[in-house]
């Protein structure tokens, strides 16, 4: 009983981790824009399948040495993946949000669900084919699941501790979000667009009167957001081993989740909500006796946890930065 | 106190601020009807009038927050840039009648924020954490605690700009202000909400501001205060200019006089705004 707790505990904080890492993009945008990027959870997608292109465009290297790949292979990948979410997320603000800024609130969040639809069938139309010319001989078809990349020293490794397994993914992603924390964290707080962000998160027209950039800071909330979110779908490849263009939306909705309940606006909320829904996922499936703890009530249970933090603290866990405004 | 006089006494300087025949226009009100106002270097400009008579809304004019509906705002010699960071960049910094300060950040990082578009340091030198970023950090954080020291407010770096009390906090959009690097400071209603001694303070850090060679326009409601302080002091009411002049001339034109107090000037109701004896050896001899 004590191992299977402490087994659904690290299986709980690797799934909030990947969570997490995703929230953060909501929350930082929600923070300054006030818009529900609903489109983010296909920013992960595509930070994935950028990866993938990563390794597609390297010749698809399968014998590379675990030394090689874990420093050299992976973190191409990972920027790889970066490229391509950013420049989709930047993107996506210039041409998608950035003319309905002074629109009703209602607009960019109906042109938010529009870009989701939009990039997920993209993808799904598009990838491994250029539009007018055709496919691209060997690539594989993004129409069903894609297999993605198995990296030597990670994908498939577990680690025993005690009666604990531990999938080396699961602490690719624990790391990938304790490295990712401790850098907003820098950047937030180090920095002058950090600072300008903030700024502008509590008060966008003093902000502008202060000399901010606010366009500017928008784009870089956008990209951080984007960043992360690229890091965590080449987490999710590597945790689940394959990728499909339909992957963002449930992760994305688990994430938005995710960042309501830790408080919305919230980045140390965001990271702190991610872990406690995926802590709750993992505990749930496991401690709920009989039916409903089966695995297939996870969402169940996730959401009615969103609903009770709602309905008693509706700020969320660590309360928000914004919730005046909200 | 003697500075303002020499002040007063070399009028040759340069033009700073030229606003001509300023008109902002909202649907059928006309909040700022022709308003004309230079700003000179190294002076200090007063700017009166009744609540509604349309400062706040000049002021926003001049700093990119509106767009005039007629009439030309130069700035250096320059047309003013539309665009509030750009009127930042220029050299044009303001302080708000409601404090607007950052409040979930500390008093240092409210001021760091005014340096905003005066480093060149961007994202990808803090990413890598590049020599230049360094360097641009360390001297923000120089800078704001200097202008902190310069405002009076030392050793309140690290407190959250909203646990200040509200003198400090007053002072503190002062310091954020000044960390634009302007050429020009706006202050709207410094002194609002200030006991005697704050509102001296106030004034003397105006003067030591004015001294390091910047020009000061301010908008105030309080008289003693504002004609103690200005070379120069413009009356607005319903939107235009009604006197402008000397502190020593607005404060004695029946009209100005009327505009605040409602009716007909006469020797028995022209309030004393200047106590004799109150600052010595200021403002009425230069009448």
């Amino acid at each position: 009983m004590v191992e299977l707790f402490f087994q659904q505990l690290i299986n709980g904080l690797s799934l909030g981790a990947l969570y997490a890492l995703i929230a953060v993009g909501y929350t930082v945008v929600y923070g300054i824009v006030q818009l529900i990027n609903f489109a983010h959870g296909e920013i992960f997608m595509i930070g994935a399948f950028g990866a993938f292109v990563t390794w597609m465009l390297l010749g698809r290297p399968t014998d590379w040495s675990v030394a090689t790949s874990l420093l050299v292979l992976l973190p191409l990948m990972i920027i790889g993946g970066m490229v391509a979410s950013v420049a989709t997320a930047v993107a996506t603000e210039r041409f998608a949000y950035r003319p309905l800024r002074n629109a009703p609130r209602l607009a960019p969040l109906i042109s938010a669900i529009g870009v989701s639809v939009f990039l997920q069938e993209f993808v799904r139309l598009f990838f491994g084919t250029i539009p007018f010319v055709g496919r691209i001989p060997g690539w594989p078809d993004a129409k069903s699941a894609v297999p993605f990349p198995s990296i030597p020293g990670i994908s498939g490794q577990t680690i025993q501790l005690g009666g604990v397994l531990i999938q080396m993914p699961a602490i690719f992603t624990l790391g990938a979000l304790a490295v990712s924390t401790v850098f907003l964290w820098y950047f937030v707080n180090r920095t002058k667009t950090g600072r300008a962000m903030v700024a502008t998160s509590q008060d966008p027209d003093t902000a502008r009167l202060m000399g901010i950039n606010v366009d500017r800071v928008i784009v870089a909330a956008f990209a951080v957001g984007a960043a992360l979110a690229a890091v965590a779908g080449v987490a999710h490849g590597l945790r689940y081993g394959n990728i499909d263009f339909r992957m963002g939306f449930l992760a994305g909705l688990k994430a938005f989740t995710a960042a309501v309940l830790g408080g919305i606006g919230n980045i140390n909320g965001a990271v702190v909500g991610g872990l406690v829904l995926g802590l709750a996922e993992a505990m749930a499936t496991t401690f709920i006796p009989g039916q409903f703890g089966s695995s297939a009530w996870k969402d169940v249970w996730a959401f009615v946890l969103l609903i009770l933090v709602l309905v008693f603290r509706p700020q969320g866990l660590l309360g928000a930065k914004v919730v005046d405004r909200a | 106190m003697t500075a303002s006089v020499d002040a007063r006494v070399a009028p040759s300087r340069e033009v700073l601020l030229d606003a001509r025949n300023v008109i902002m226009q909202f649907g059928g009100l006309r909040a700022v009807n022709d308003v004309s106002l230079q700003v000179h270097t190294g002076e200090i400009v007063g700017l009166i009038g009744p609540n509604g008579a349309g400062k706040t809304t000049f002021f926003n004019c001049l700093t990119g927050l509106y767009q005039p509906t007629s009439g030309s705002v130069e700035f250096s010699g320059q047309p003013l840039p539309p665009k509030p960071r750009l009127a930042v960049r220029a050299g044009m910094a303001r302080t708000f009648q409601n404090i607007r300060l950052f409040h979930n950040m500390t008093a240092i990082e409210n001021v760091m924020v005014g340096m905003y578009s005066r480093t060149k340091t961007n994202a990808i030198d803090a990413i890598f954490r590049l020599p230049r970023h360094r360097r641009e950090e360390a001297a923000s954080t120089e800078r704001a605690k200097e202008l902190l020291d310069f405002v009076g407010l030392t050793g309140s770096g690290d407190t959250l700009s909203r646990n200040l009390p509200y003198g400090d906090q007053r002072r503190l959009e002062i310091a954020r202000a000044l960390a634009t690097d302007p050429k020009l400071l706006l202050l709207d209603e410094p002194t609002a909400g200030m006991n005697p001694q704050e509102t001296r303070q106030a004034e003397e850090l105006i003067f030591r501001i004015r001294d390091s060679g910047l020009a000061v326009l301010v908008i105030e409601h309080d008289m003693r205060f504002i004609f103690n302080l200005c070379d120069r002091v413009a009356c607005l009411v319903r939107g235009a200019v009604l006197v402008e002049g000397p502190p020593a001339v607005v404060q004695n034109d029946p009209r100005v006089i009327e505009a605040y107090i409602g009716m007909p000037a006469t020797e028995s109701t022209t309030p004393n705004w200047q106590q004799p004896g109150d600052n010595p050896g200021e403002g009425v001899e230069d009448a």
